[in-house]
């Protein structure tokens, strides 16, 4: 007879909401109705005649469907979490609980500003310390993502030469840039054009000389970038786009290696765009809520999203709907992810001048000696650019596909039963079988020397037998999943038929 | 050292050793000297967690929130009850912590939960295909521009109602200022989009039409007669709804709408001062593989069991880069849990009574400010949660008059000289009597001060 390892909770049968409870089951009570019952109120033409198919449970059985989900999830707070470019630093639980004060969490978006004050007053105070980190002067907290403060730089970029009387259709991007950065540029009606990698990592200067225009509107840039190198050529690069006067965008998904030690706004870039969910530590949500405020030069501010927060002489603030007469307009309802403004202002406060700077220091040192330990089996996993890197850096599994028969995909696959999230794969684009290690400044040396013992762990295994990590993982709720066999027939919802 | 950094004198000495290099400043050469920072950034000090926390209390009681006034503000966002359960539900560590499901044999739970909420959008709207959230409602209707103006790339001419939320008009017009197409607005007849004028708007080039239900004015709009002016011109017809209504009213599926988005915040979500919420985005079978943002999909692992994971990603931006069907990586994928628990514990009955209870309490709401001497219905088209009414007086100074008697009596409206009054299941008969109270009052003296 097998004794089965398998808890129940793993490996239990698994039904949606959907599948569960029974008809006359509910958590809602509807308070009574309190006013004379009027017939008819709404004409039978704009009836619904059957109600939606929603779930009929009480409330135990949500608690314990979602509670029993949960612990399908692996996560931050239990686990190492290297997703590079994503910067999973740890979440303060200070900030759910400043957030979730009713002052902040129950105020409404139309309140009028005399008696939203101390809302205003903090996003004046975060937009002050992002102009500061930054090195811009003026920003919009609007955006809603990184993706969506790309999307305002864009326009503004747009904007601010259509203002001159120019047409300008190209946006020049690096190969190593997210695919936010292209999808963004063809979003905003532009035309992506492909700037080379030169052997440091760097911007080929040579290609790039030769693709600025005086057709190009503007530069996308990362630095450090998706392989986590600072370009050093970044003056010669500013030059080279002002100097055909397209305008300098920087992707700020890669700000925590930089906090404090040099600004975008100083390398000569006009328009930044912040993660507040990435730099200033906002819990991630499971792919969500983000902001991704912008700051900008003197020469994009008239182009800026209404509405703007300004402060008045007596020291009051106040939103101004329709200031700016240029602006590109809204990008989205309200002021923005206030929750999340929250946050990020709670982290500032908590960390000042000096803890930011740390962060940033401590994440590049994280890196590096995660990096140098990693560096033991540099055989199977080589860095893919230069020596030392900022925040994250890319190692490439091609020789230990080559040599040990394992796959990038499998070494992750392999992470998972040794309790940690696999760094994010195959990107960038242009190494081949990519690892983006980002281990962060929240992390201890222990937790950096357990996961570089499980990667030389799991090579050694490979070396003696490789179907191991082909087949793994094992200990997860769910083996590997059919993921073609999903997306050939896409069921992606649950049927009540 | 910060709290939230753990490296000791020690780990450096030793970290620094194994890396190879002196200093952290070393691990910095490769930025010029003169590029960087000379000094310390101008912040405020770090402070210790118990003064940051007073600080943010300090700012919190600055605002005067749903908790100290009785409030009628709406407008997009309500102040609806968030059940217990969701604050708990959301802030589960293994909920609230992990990033977008890259790794679905860790990611379960938060994959199967997007599964579960793409149904229950689906059966709200009646629409086979609903997206895992977008940001909010707005942008939301922007993005199914987008989409439209991807699917029929030679219409560039878009027709919107003037009852469509002016904040999404507004983000409409700047997407399609960058995309490439030309926004047209039909106003209001009696409250709601004027038939001739839509019909008339929209030609063989328009690309969508775009209408609200019910529309920013509180009016039930005739979805199914301004869709079908729109289908007949080819048009992608798109319609922004607010989910705390399709309990009772006709679905979009049911009205010939192609994609329907909306803002999600009244499903669970606090109002947050705007955000963040999620934006909800579905749409008919034919345009699954034009929609923007995150998908789970069922499938099964390599033992047969029954799994989920993230699919037709070859729609999105780190695939497909420049052909993406939109930019968005990260979406709201926490709210949208929250919207998913607040339907299942509102449930198949009550999502129905709580409509009911809204229509009626908005109808006595607006029969008792009708009452009131001068004030009028803004229109007399059916209402659901919210409805117009205008004032004999400046409605920003009544606004004052009742706000210094803890009452916020709705959205001012000045270009109609109107008030916007919302109404939830948190705002009793007592309470509207209250209001309609201190409303008379504010008239009389606002009009024996003009």
């Amino acid at each position: 007879m097998s004794v089965s390892t398998e808890t129940p909770l793993q490996r239990e049968e698994i039904r949606t909401i959907f599948e569960k409870g029974a008809p006359g089951r509910r958590a809602f009570v509807c308070p009574e109705l309190d006013v004379p019952k009027v017939d008819g109120l709404l004409p039978d033409r704009f009836r619904r005649a059957q109600p939606p198919r929603l779930p009929e449970v009480s409330e135990p059985e949500i608690v314990r469907h979602y509670v029993r989900l949960s612990k399908r999830n692996f996560d931050l707070d239990s686990g190492f979490y290297p997703l590079g470019s994503c910067t999973m630093k740890h979440n303060p639980r200070l900030h759910e609980r400043v957030t979730a004060l009713p002052g902040h969490a129950r105020l409404h978006p139309f309140q009028s500003p005399k008696r939203a004050q101390g809302a205003l007053e903090l996003m004046w105070n975060l937009e002050r310390a992002l102009a500061e980190i930054s090195g811009l002067p003026h920003v919009s907290l609007q955006p809603s993502a990184g993706s969506h403060g790309e999307l305002a730089g864009v326009l503004l970029a747009r904007a601010y030469h259509e203002d001159r009387g120019q047409t300008r259709t190209k946006v020049l991007t690096p190969d190593t840039a997210h695919g936010t950065n292209p999808a963004t540029v063809t979003m905003a009606g532009l035309e992506v054009v492909k700037v080379g990698t030169n052997p440091d990592g760097g911007v080929d200067l040579d290609d790039l000389r030769a693709k600025a225009t005086e057709d190009v509107a503007c530069l996308m840039l990362t630095n450090p970038n998706t392989l986590g190198v600072f370009d050093p050529n970044i003056r010669e690069i500013a030059d080279i786009v002002h100097g055909v006067g397209a305008v300098l965008y920087y992707d700020g998904a890669n700000l925590n290696a930089i906090m404090g030690i040099t600004r975008p706004g100083d390398m000569g870039f006009d328009i930044v765009h912040f993660n507040l969910h990435k730099s200033f530590t906002q819990p991630h949500g499971g792919g969500g809520p983000g902001s991704g405020p912008i700051a900008v030069s003197d020469r994009i501010n008239p182009y800026l999203m209404n509405p703007r927060i300004v402060k008045r002489e007596d020291g009051t603030f106040d939103l101004d709907e329709h200031g700016y007469e240029k602006s590109i307009g809204r990008l989205r309802g309200f002021q923005g992810n206030y929750g999340c403004f929250v946050r990020a202002y709670a982290y500032i406060r908590s960390l000042g001048a000096a803890g930011l700077r740390d962060a940033s220091e401590t994440a590049v040192l994280n890196a590096n000696y995660l990096l140098a330990r990693l560096g033991e089996v540099a055989e199977h996993l080589p860095l893919a650019f230069g020596r030392l890197c900022m925040h994250e850096f890319v190692l490439s599994g091609a020789p230990m596909k080559r040599e040990l028969g394992i796959r990038t995909l499998d070494l992750a696959k392999r992470l998972l039963d040794h309790g940690h999230h696999p760094p994010t794969v195959y990107f960038p684009l242009l190494v081949d079988e990519a690892l983006l290690i980002e281990p962060t400044e929240t992390e201890t040396k222990e937790a950096l020397d357990a996961f570089a013992d499980a990667v030389k762990a799991i090579l050694e295994e490979a070396r003696e037998d490789p179907e191991i990590a082909r087949n793994a993982p094992y200990s997860t709720p769910v083996r590997r999943l059919d993921e073609a066999g999903a997306a050939k027939r896409p069921v992606i919802r649950q049927s009540l038929d | 050292m910060t709290r939230y950094t753990a490296v000791t004198d020690a780990d450096r000495e030793a970290m620094l050793a194994a890396i190879g290099v002196d200093s952290v400043e070393d691990l910095f050469a490769a930025i010029p000297a003169d590029l960087r920072l000379q000094r310390p950034l101008d912040l405020p000090e770090g402070q210790p967690e118990q003064a940051v926390y007073a600080h943010l209390r300090e700012l919190a009681e600055r605002n005067v929130s749903a908790e100290d006034e009785l409030t009628f503000l709406g407008g997009g966002m309500y102040d609806h009850y968030v059940p217990a359960l969701i604050d708990m539900l959301t802030s589960r560590s293994e909920f609230l912590t992990p990033y977008t499901p890259y790794q679905p044999e860790v990611s379960q739970g938060g994959l199967q939960v997007m599964f579960e909420y793409q149904t229950a959008i689906s059966e709200l709207t009646a629409l086979p295909v609903a997206n895992a959230s977008v940001y909010e409602g707005p942008s939301a209707l922007a993005s199914a521009g987008y989409l439209a103006r991807l699917a029929q790339p030679a219409k560039r001419r878009f027709v919107i109602s003037a009852g469509v939320h002016p904040h999404a008009r507004e983000t409409l017009r700047t997407y399609a200022h960058g995309f490439g197409a030309e926004v047209v607005e039909v106003p209001l007849r009696d409250g709601v989009t004027d038939p001739d004028a839509w019909a008339a708007a929209i030609e063989a080039g328009t690309g969508a039409v775009f209408v609200q239900n019910p529309n920013f004015y509180g009016a039930v709009e005739d979805v199914a007669a301004l869709a079908a002016a729109g289908r007949e011109a080819g048009a992608v017809v798109v319609a922004s709804y607010d989910p705390i209504t399709l309990g009772i009213l006709v679905p979009p599926g049911e009205c010939g709408v192609d994609v329907c988005v909306g803002e999600g915040q009244p499903l669970g979500n606090r109002l947050d001062f705007g955000g963040p919420s999620f934006g909800f985005f579905a749409a008919t079978e034919a345009y699954l593989r034009r929609m923007p943002g995150r998908i789970a999909g069922e499938t099964v692992d390599a033992e047969g069991r029954r799994g989920f994971v993230l699919t037709l990603q070859t729609r999105e931006q780190h695939i497909r880069r420049e052909k993406a069907t939109s930019n968005i990586c990260t979406a709201q994928a926490l709210n949208a849990l929250a919207g998913v628990v607040y339907l299942a514990w509102l449930g198949r009955r009550g999502i129905v009574e709580l409509g009911e209870l809204l229509l009626q309490r908005t109808h006595y709401a607006r029969e008792a400010l009708c009452a009131i001497d001068g004030v009028e219905p803004w229109h007399t088209q059916p209402v659901i949660r919210e409805f117009a009414v205008t004032l004999p007086a400046p409605v920003e100074a009544v606004v004052e008059r009742c706000a210094a008697e803890g009452v916020n009596p709705g959205l001012a409206l000045p270009e109609e000289n109107a008030l916007l009054v919302a109404i939830t299941e948190q705002r009793s008969r007592a309470d509207i009597d209250r209001l309609a109270d201190v409303l008379a009052r504010a008239l009389v003296r606002e009009e024996v001060t003009a």
